[in-house]
């Protein structure tokens, strides 16, 4: 139930996300969801993509520092409140959160979140056993 | 502005060649016989090359002595040169941080008259009275700044203030409500002086202050002119290395066409420093020092590697003692920032020390007149977590091993891999913005 996340470490000058995606295209990889946390002088790349080993072995032939982080996607009624649930059944656990960005859905009335948590393993259950519904790898790249 | 033209000791300092030369020689032959007799490694050395004390009849007779290097201090860690026993020293000082050892220097009591005389020489050049506050704000404790200003301040009879650095508030205060005649700090700090002088909202046009020795890190003309606006004194220059005394070896005079060295305690000679071949008056070449006036470190021909040329005649200033150029660079790795001396692989065992794989590369600017430090660290896998909190963490925890190593503050900044640009696989370490012309 957990979807697997590509970071990759890039510094604040001109030409490397292109860089980046310009790899992902020549590789046939799809980026599914994307954001970037960014300092002064670097960010972090987060991306879902359709095939994270290839993805992560093509960027590290580049010479990009790259991980693959386990994060959850969560998916919820696209109307308000949605979100709230979801935060407050986590936050009553104390499960803390790194950071959350969101996620395009093609399916009508459904939006999708990834997050990232301390406790992955913990969250899940939560979510899972209060019927909150989890993206699954395969099920993104049907879509 | 008229020039000043005082002597602490004129008939030393305006001496002819003549005279000159001869004392030189009588106090290295006397100097020779010293170390010869008191350092092992000197005896070792001349017995190897087939000198003897009784060679050395005249100054000229210098190039015949071996050379003496840092590593040499280093490898006798720490007393290991000195020539004269425990009971004859007074004093222990070292030089700022370098890898691993320190090199430490001794001085009995007639070391300390002559660094102090030397020091009072330079005072007296640049106008002191014995009526005179000495603001001394370098460092007081093992480096040579702080006690060395001080010592020649009390030697020809003015007053020293030992304010040593830091509580820059206080040191304004002190110029202020003291009246400080002359100060005595690293250029960067009296430039620090100044702008929170300015802040403070302290008219420095106002301040008794006139004149400031400015030394223990390299600095231009263009800064000079600075801290000559911001403080409203005259700015000279001071040159010295704890090896040979401190503070003091050579000093600016009112004329400021370079630094005159107090070459009957400290002989200077200018080499090629790869083929140890001495070069003449004029040329560039790195700068030897024989001290022929101590007697508890009596260094032959220290290689000091700062790149130098002398300049021989009578100044404007009216002295004959031989002129030093301000060094334009070194023939080692060594960096000053900040009067503190850092070498590049003491930032590479810092990195090693954590673990981390040492990619990194020096980045030294002189921004607003204060030295900055940047290293820069290329990320690896194995470093890399992707939350921004840890890269902080990363950051902060090599800046503060750093900082406990070096002495001094660097700013850390991660880079991508393989980012720092390589020659023949060699990566260049350095990149020193600072211009010292």
């Amino acid at each position: 139930m957990q979807l697997q996340q590509l970071s990759v470490f890039l510094e604040n000058k001109s030409g490397r996300l292109a860089r980046v995606t310009q790899i992902l295209k020549e590789s046939d990889i799809d980026i599914l969801a994307l954001c970037v946390a960014d300092s002064n002088e670097y960010g972090i790349l987060r991306m879902i993509v359709d095939k994270p080993s290839k993805a992560m072995e093509e960027l590290e032939k580049a010479r990009f520092t790259v991980s693959l982080t386990n994060v959850i996607g969560v998916i919820i009624p696209d109307s308000a409140g949605g979100l709230a649930t979801v935060i407050e059944l986590l936050a009553r656990q104390n499960i803390s959160m790194e950071y959350i960005y969101a996620f395009t859905s093609r399916r009508a009335g459904e939006a999708m979140m990834i997050l990232r948590v301390e406790d992955t393993a913990a969250a899940v259950d939560i979510l899972t056993s209060h019927q909150v519904k989890l993206a699954t790898h395969k099920e993104l790249i049907r879509e | 502005m008229s020039m000043p033209k005082q002597y602490l000791d004129p008939e030393t300092e305006c001496a002819s060649p003549e005279q000159m030369r001869s004392l030189q020689s009588r106090r290295l032959q006397h100097m020779v016989r010293h170390a010869y007799s008191n350092v092992p490694l000197y005896k070792e050395r001349m017995d190897r090359m087939g000198v003897l004390p009784e060679d050395i009849q005249s100054i000229d007779d210098i190039s015949k002595l071996p050379f003496t290097v840092k590593d040499d201090l280093r490898n006798t860690y720490p007393f290991g040169m000195f020539a004269v026993p425990k009971k004859a020293l007074v004093r222990i000082h070292a030089s700022s941080g370098t890898t691993g050892k320190q090199t430490v220097v001794g001085y009995t009591k007639n070391d300390i008259d002559v660094w102090s005389r030397s020091a009072a020489r330079a005072l007296t050049a640049i106008g002191a009275t014995k009526s005179d506050y000495i603001h001394v704000s370098y460092g007081y404790g093992l480096f040579t700044g702080g006690l060395g200003l001080h010592y020649g301040a009390e030697y020809m009879g003015a007053t020293a203030i030992p304010v040593s650095s830091g509580n820059t508030k206080r040191q304004v205060q002190i110029l202020q409500d003291y009246g400080s005649d002359i100060l005595c700090c690293t250029p960067s700090y009296a430039m620090y002086i100044g702008e929170t002088a300015r802040e403070m909202g302290v008219d420095t046009k106002q301040l008794p202050l006139r004149a400031g020795f400015f030394g223990a890190e390299p600095w231009t003309e263009h800064m000079r002119q600075e801290l000559e606006a911001i403080l409203h004194i005259k700015a000279y220059d001071i040159y010295g290395l704890s090896e040979i005394a401190g503070p003091g070896v050579a000093f600016e005079c009112p004329a400021q066409q370079g630094m005159h060295i107090n070459e009957d305690f400290f002989y200077p000679e200018i080499i090629d420093p790869d083929t140890e071949e001495v070069l003449p008056d004029g040329a560039y070449g790195e700068l030897v020092f024989t001290c022929i006036g101590k007697e508890a470190l009596p260094l032959i021909r220290y290689r000091t590697r700062d790149i130098c040329k002398l300049e021989r005649g009578t100044c404007a200033c009216g002295r004959t003692l031989i002129k030093m150029c301000k060094p334009k660079g070194r023939t080692d790795d060594m960096l000053i920032i900040r009067g503190i001396n850092v070498f590049p692989s003491q930032i590479e065992s810092v990195l090693l020390s954590l673990n981390l794989d040492p990619n990194y590369q020096i980045v030294v600017d002189r921004i607003n007149n204060t030295d900055s430090l940047e290293v820069q660290v290329e990320m690896t896998a194995d470093m890399f977590r992707d939350t921004l909190k840890s890269l902080t963490e990363i950051e902060r925890k090599i800046a503060s091993a750093l900082h406990s190593t070096l002495n001094i503050a660097a700013r850390v900044r991660l880079l991508e891999p393989k980012s720092i640009p390589r020659s023949e696989g060699k990566a260049k370490r350095v990149i020193d913005r600072r211009s010292f012309t």
